[in-house]
């Protein structure tokens, strides 16, 4: 008789810390998005403060990974399970990383009036934010279909930012003094769309642990 | 790589147990395959097929057919004698004779007729050589074999089987009795051997099918269940019960 039960319990551990990452990272998102749309450096400054936990947790497993494929010897699923689980987690982390550059870009504007109300961007982080968050439904059910469709939901990420960059391009040139404003207002577009690029990138590691194969959704 | 042997809707009894059923397997030459699977599975019986050892076993009846090199080895004219000076054997438990090192090597060469001394000597060394043993034993070869470690035993009982000079070298376990670095030197030697022979192992250890062979086939209550490259079949293997077995969920 084999007895798994230790390498199982890792496995739940890895699990259960991906989902912990993914919602922590959404929250983030949710958080630096509304700090920008009022401007609320307090919020910010909150956002930037708790994401060192957020790298522990990718740390956590990191480590929990390496120990199960130390002592366990991890084979086909199990091991594709824990390949996933250190990409997935460094996608996570890279995301939070987005959030803290928004959050960042708050803490620049403190003092300052938007120079147009926010449309598009808001738009955008609902869209990433609903990727992130089916991205990490796909993970828990192993839902292929699900990390399809959420891979596809990216192209309207990347419209929306061409469209916004555009937009603030014109500002730009109608008025100088709004330059600074708005180059760090298509940052934020620019950080949005690498976030949803990290979520596709979920996606495929979903497809991975599933399939064995690695297709790229991001195309 | 070419077929070497080609196993055909083998089924084999022993008495009214059905120990192996309908297996169709093509074993490629110069590389090496594993059969992996849970005890009584059926792997060490399809080995011993190989080169006849199940003969001795009363009451085992063998259907459909196995050729190796196109020879149908089951067949009325085939003479075991010979076919297994070209189908050696390596066993658990290392064996040697309880004689020299050199007349272990020796011995079978002598049983098929060679007598010159001059020729007995290059054999032996040759053969220990291959077995990556004869930088430990040149200068001891009168000692007793029973003298070496559990590990040069075995390499000693490797250097005897390619001694009459075979094609095909059959491992049953070889290496479970032995300690972690004895199992890893002949890990290595087998993967040197495979340019000249053809090498077909049985093992527990399906970490040591992973990292030694290069086609693994899978049994089950003796059927085969999956057959494939190793790197496949240990990263993304295609029946769930293969997958159950590797990940040590059963077995």
């Amino acid at each position: 008789m084999t007895t798994r039960k230790e390498f199982d319990q890792g496995l739940e551990h890895l699990h259960n810390l991906i989902i912990e990452m993914g919602v922590f990272v959404e929250n983030a998102l949710v958080e630096s998005m509304e700090a920008l749309k009022t401007i609320d450096t307090d919020r910010a400054r909150q956002v930037i403060k708790k994401d060192p936990s957020l790298n522990q947790m990718e740390e956590k497993v990191t480590e929990i990974g390496s120990k199960l494929i130390a002592t366990q010897q991890p084979v086909a699923k199990d091991l594709r399970r824990i390949l996933s689980a250190f990409k997935i987690a460094s996608d996570l982390e890279r995301m939070g990383d987005l959030s803290v550059d928004i959050a960042n870009v708050v803490l620049r504007l403190e003092g300052q009036k938007l120079i147009k109300p926010l449309i598009d961007l808001p738009r955008m982080a609902e869209i990433t934010q609903l990727m992130t968050y089916e991205s990490i439904q796909s993970f828990i059910q192993e839902n292929v279909d699900l990390a399809y469709k959420m891979a596809k939901d990216d192209d309207q990420v990347d419209a929306l930012y061409g469209q916004i960059t555009r937009e603030l391009y014109t500002i730009m040139m109608e008025n100088p003094q709004n330059i600074t404003q708005s180059s760090l207002l298509s940052f934020v577009g620019r950080y949005l769309e690498r976030f949803g690029d990290h979520a596709t990138n979920i996606g495929e590691s979903v497809v991975y642990l599933v399939t064995g194969s690695r297709p790229d959704l991001n195309v | 790589m070419e077929a070497l042997i080609n196993i055909n809707k083998l089924n084999l009894f022993y008495g009214a147990f059905h120990a192996l059923k309908d297996v169709t397997l093509t074993i490629p030459e110069k590389a090496i395959t594993a059969f992996i699977g849970p005890s009584g599975c059926g792997k060490s019986t399809l080995l011993r097929t190989l080169n006849r050892m199940n003969d001795m076993i009363p009451g085992t009846r063998i259907e459909g057919g196995i050729a190796i090199g196109g020879t149908e080895i089951y067949s009325n004219e085939v003479d075991v004698e010979t076919l297994r000076k070209k189908v050696g054997m390596v066993f658990q438990q290392p064996n040697p004779f309880p004689k020299s090192i050199y007349d272990n090597v020796a011995y079978g060469p002598r049983l098929h007729g060679i007598t010159n001394k001059r020729e007995l000597d290059e054999i032996v060394e040759t053969s220990l050589k291959s077995a990556v043993l004869w930088d430990e034993v040149k200068d001891y070869l009168k000692r007793s074999a029973f003298g070496l470690s559990g590990g040069q035993q075995q390499r000693l009982c490797i250097a005897r089987a390619l001694a009459v000079n075979p094609n095909i070298l059959l491992m049953d376990e070889a290496t479970s009795a032995l300690d972690p670095i004895s199992t890893l030197k002949i890990e290595e030697l087998v993967q040197e051997l495979k340019d000249k022979y053809t090498i077909v192992m049985v093992t527990h250890n399906m970490h040591q099918a992973a990292r030694v062979s290069n086609q693994t086939v899978f049994f089950l209550n003796g059927e085969v269940v999956e057959f494939s490259d190793t790197e496949k079949l240990f990263s993304n293997p295609v029946d769930q019960r293969t997958e159950d077995y590797i990940s040590g969920r059963f077995g």
